[in-house]
């Protein structure tokens, strides 16, 4: 088929396949934290982007509020505001095709598509990604969700330890260079010191206004914290790649800046 | 039936901050401090979410077989493992920590 011959689709394929099977961790934590079936797959369908759900079921699984849960995976979102910004700047969806975009923008979408040069290959890595890890992403978090309430005791499986992993896999990627590590050490000190004086998951917020002070007055990248969970061109150009996604994203900056 | 409420309008504003990047004005993304601010707080974030499902229980802090669990994923990751196999070996040593006696 002439679709699999673009290597941006094709990239989009694996990035999909290696998303998509984390989702599993995702559904069994999910419901192992509280939730149900139906609230685990909401989240997956409605909400999708993997780091937010993960929060959310991480401040349930806490004894944390409905609240503090919305609130810790609202904060986590707003990073797919700034890349629906670059999307839009390089794809111009038009009519329908914007509200279907904007629901599958998210880290591994937007890499696939800013990695890319040829703007037609920007346009299929994304879809290629989007609708990918969307489908599979879902299908992965309903066995997750289906295996995870067969386990009985979830701490006699080590969940809770599966949960920590997950949230350092997560956190890992983003940890280039010294100021992203200091910015982790100075949110993960501040959390520590607030868990005994506040209700659970609150301690996560203090942390959220920490590291958007950080941000707002520090004069470090741009895109720093703005890597995908699963890189979708490691291995295809070493460390190169780091700095490629950089490069392209202010790129995408100069393109808007183009049209405005 | 409430943790439904919360969960939808988190769902609702999910798709609220992708939806907006769609209809910001361009000229927006000129101004960088958006976009790091966005980072780094993805960052403490996610460090502040390790953090409390490592040591919290409630509103104490506890020393127990999750900081195993932290520790094996660290070392996998630094190994460069895949995202599945960190979490596993996370759940793994937690388990094993556990059956030995630790809490």
């Amino acid at each position: 088929m002439k679709l699999l011959s673009s290597p941006a689709v094709r990239v989009g394929l694996s990035i999909s396949v290696a998303t998509g099977l984390y989702g599993v961790s995702f559904g069994a934590l999910s419901v192992t934290s509280g939730l149900d079936f139906w609230q685990t797959m909401a989240l997956s369908l409605l909400l999708f982007s993997g780091g937010s759900q993960f929060a959310f079921i991480g401040v349930v699984s806490g004894g944390g509020s409905g609240i503090a849960a919305m609130s810790a995976a609202t904060l986590l979102g707003m990073r797919n505001g700034i890349y629906g910004m670059q999307l839009n700047a390089l794809l111009h969806p038009t009519g329908w095709r914007k509200y279907v975009a904007a629901q599958v923008t998210i880290d591994e979408s937007t890499a696939t598509s800013t990695g890319q040069t040829d703007p037609a290959e920007q346009r299929r890595g994304f879809w290629a990604a989007g609708i990918g890890i969307y489908v599979l992403w879902n299908l992965f978090t309903a066995v997750g969700a289906l295996a995870g309430s067969g386990l009985g005791d979830p701490k006699q499986w080590g969940l809770d330890g599966a949960a920590v992993a997950a949230f350092l896999a997560l956190l890992w990627p983003r940890l280039k260079g010294r100021e992203p590590i200091a910015i982790a050490v100075a949110c993960a000190v501040a959390t520590v010191a607030a868990v005994p004086f506040v209700p659970a998951g609150v301690p996560i917020l203090v942390a959220a206004v920490v590291a958007a002070a950080i941000g707002w007055y520090s004069h470090g990248r741009s895109d720093e914290g703005l890597e995908p969970d699963v890189e979708p061109y490691r291995g295809h150009h070493h460390r190169g790649a780091e700095h490629r996604g950089g490069e392209d994203r202010q790129r995408g900056k100069g393109v808007s800046g183009a049209d405005a | 039936m409430s943790l439904w409420i919360w969960l939808l309008i988190a769902c609702a504003m999910a798709y609220a901050w992708k939806l907006m990047g769609y209809f910001v004005p361009a000229r927006l993304l000129k101004d960088p401090r958006m976009s790091r601010v966005a980072g780094t707080m993805t960052i403490g974030l996610l460090a502040s979410l390790t953090v409390v499902n490592t040591v919290a229980s409630g509103q104490s802090l506890a020393a127990d077989a999750r900081l195993g669990a932290l520790a094996a994923a660290a070392i996998a990751l630094a190994l460069r493992a895949p995202f599945l196999v960190v979490v596993v070996l996370g759940a793994g040593t937690a388990a094993v920590l556990r059956m030995l006696g630790w809490n």
